[in-house]
């Protein structure tokens, strides 16, 4: 891969990065006139109090002066802290990540079946197969992830009992070892699904379209006319030629995932990143709200540069571009 | 004189537009769903008063019973008639709906035009900074915005326009600087034509149709971040969407088996969010005739 490729998708990358780290200080520090005020919500403080607390959270000095300040803080990894308890949101953030790791990776493999129904659906176009599964794919993407949600768990566990109806275990559970994660594999199971069907309709469209795309290709035709199975043209030629687009989507279905874990956690009360950012909204709390917003933006850039350098490794022509 | 032809021809192209799209049954059918719902909201001021749903009146009524001859839908933990909240809920999420898609589609077709049309570093910074939009996950962005912002209707259009116009100014760029260098483009510009006049008169036009089919299908994706907004409680408190609906029913609903105060409202935003991805496929199907031979 050409060096120049790499670094003009890594400038890029930071360069969105900056972008959100400027927009969060903004919106949190100005737009957000009166921080401590907006914390505080309906409490009375004494003038002293609002200058020790503005002292604590770093609300004081110049608008220049606090941004320098935020920077330097974020490059020690230092998200500040929670208006709750005092923590910091490090700790906050920290602790609800591999929950939220957990779901959005099951469930992401789940949804990837959609890019085999897809080539299917494609290579068949106009099937009876196709038009069930792209009407179905249109319907689930009709629904919001967290109403799906709902009706899950309201026949699945409130109903018939197969699921717990949420959390990360089973409440006093004493469990450990494979029977801890047994019982933590099963609570994560309805939401994982909940996420799967949201989402593998997007995998199925795109891989389907792939697919149509590289229909038309003359070396399909040539395959065929040396007397190739069709089963074997699917597969050796026409599946490889449809990844790429499949590639790109996996990095943006990425982010939707992860903002429809926030949703969908909170329903299923799973501890992760959602249901940390469902719990700051209703707070407010704003650091939390601020580092969570940072945090998902950063995992979704990331995501994006390693598709954008992945799709340069597997297509060569868009490096030369 | 040259004008009136443009025009009628145009026109003419509408009229087969909108023949073509009556063949498509399903765009049919889904056009008279949408209109069902629209009326329904309409209506909804003239069969109850907002009043009804004051603590007041609702004093005397079942809590959380299920749906009966007197209440159609049921009636929710605080004995308000889910049907008539429905009913008001939509009023809200197509509202919300709509603004919002005129917010993302003015945005985006500024941006796009502006982009398309001047290129060079206005090009760079503009395509640069969607660029930006694009990248960054648009729940948390919205989210984020939400809560600094006052909550009410207005913050909600506000942050869904800033949060989803991206595509569109992509999407358009793309299609102007295609219809730049047509060459009636080229001529009207040796003939002394402005920029005011090129634009208004050879590229807006023609990237109409184009701004047709995504409006059609941008309204899905506004109403479906209102709802879930509304459900993490950042709608507007005064208010009750649909998905404000949700947000009320919670998982005390559903574990308490009150379907009928989660499924209604569900399946009203399921509707008219399918009602407005099949019109707006038809819509693109219609008028980009590479879609059509497929």
């Amino acid at each position: 891969m050409r060096a120049t490729f790499i670094l003009r998708k890594l400038a890029g990358a930071v360069s969105t990065l900056a972008f959100v780290v400027v927009f969060n200080f903004f919106l949190f520090r100005v737009v957000n006139k009166n921080p401590v005020d907006s914390m505080f919500r309906g409490r009375n403080l004494t003038a002293s109090q609002k200058a020790e607390l503005t002292r604590k959270f770093h609300l004081d000095g110049s608008k220049w002066d606090q941004f320098v300040g935020y920077v330097r803080q974020l490059l020690r990894g230092d998200l500040g802290l929670s208006f709750k308890g005092n923590r910091p949101v490090v700790d906050v953030i920290a602790e609800a990540l591999w929950p939220t790791i957990l779901l959005v990776g099951f469930s992401t493999l789940l949804a990837m079946l959609g890019i085999g129904l897809g080539y299917r659906a494609g290579w068949r176009r106009g099937s009876r197969f196709d038009t069930t599964s792209t009407s179905l794919s249109m319907l689930t993407y009709s629904m919001p992830e967290f109403w799906i949600g709902m009706v899950l768990l309201g026949i699945f566990a409130a109903k018939l009992g197969w699921f717990p109806v949420g959390g990360l275990e089973d409440p006093g559970s004493t469990a450990t070892g494979f029977s801890k994660l047994l019982d933590q594999f099963h609570h994560m199971l309805l939401p994982a699904i909940v996420l799967a069907i949201a989402y593998v309709g997007e995998y199925m469209i795109v891989a389907r379209s792939a697919m149509i795309e590289t229909l038309r290709e003359d070396y399909l035709q040539l395959a065929r006319a040396k007397g190739m199975r069709d089963d074997d043209v699917r597969r050796k030629h026409a599946v490889p030629n449809a990844r790429l687009p499949v590639v790109s989507l996996s990095a943006i279905n990425f982010g939707f995932v992860v903002s429809g874990a926030i949703a969908v956690e909170s329903i299923f009360s799973w501890p992760g990143i959602g249901q940390a950012t469902y719990i700051a909204i209703r707070g407010p709390d704003l650091p939390v709200l601020q580092g969570l917003f940072l945090l998902i933006s950063a995992a979704v850039i990331v995501a994006n540069l390693i598709a954008d350098l992945l799709y340069g490794r597997l297509d060569p022509r868009v490096v030369g571009r | 004189m040259s004008a009136a032809v443009a025009w009628a021809r145009r026109r003419a192209s509408a009229a087969d537009a909108w023949r073509r799209l009556r063949r498509d049954r399903l765009a049919m059918t889904a056009l008279i769903v949408l209109v069902a719902f629209v009326v329904m909201a309409l209506i909804a001021p003239l069969v109850s008063d907002r009043a009804d749903f004051d603590a007041i009146n609702t004093g005397g009524n079942p809590t959380n019973s299920s749906p009966s001859g007197q209440f159609v839908l049921g009636t929710d933990g605080l004995g308000r008639s889910m049907a008539l909240q429905v009913m008001w809920g939509a009023r809200i999420s197509l509202l919300v709906g709509f603004s919002a898609t005129v917010l993302m589609i003015v945005l985006g077709v500024v941006v796009g035009l502006a982009a398309g049309f001047f290129g060079g570093w206005i090009d760079a910074v503009l395509m640069r900074i969607t660029d930006w939009f694009m990248v960054i996950p648009f729940l948390p962005l919205a989210i984020v915005l939400a809560s600094v912002l006052e909550r009410g209707v207005g913050t909600i259009v506000l942050v869904i326009g800033i949060t989803s116009w991206p595509s569109t100014a992509r999407l358009i760029r793309s299609q102007v600087l295609s219809i730049r260098e047509r060459l009636y483009v080229d001529r009207a510009r040796a003939l002394g034509a402005g920029k005011g006049h090129i634009i208004g008169r050879h590229i807006l036009p023609n990237v109409t149709p184009l701004i047709l089919a995504n409006t059609t299908l941008a309204v899905p994706i506004a109403i479906l971040t209102e709802t879930t907004l509304s459900f993490l409680g950042l709608g507007d408190p005064t208010q009750v969407s649909w998905g404000g609906l949700l947000e009320r029913a919670g998982t005390t609903a559903v574990k308490a088996g009150y379907w009928w105060e989660y499924l209604p409202p569900g399946v009203g935003i399921v509707l008219v969010v399918l009602a407005f991805t099949i019109i707006g496929r038809a819509v693109e199907e219609v008028l980009d005739p590479r879609l059509r031979a497929r």
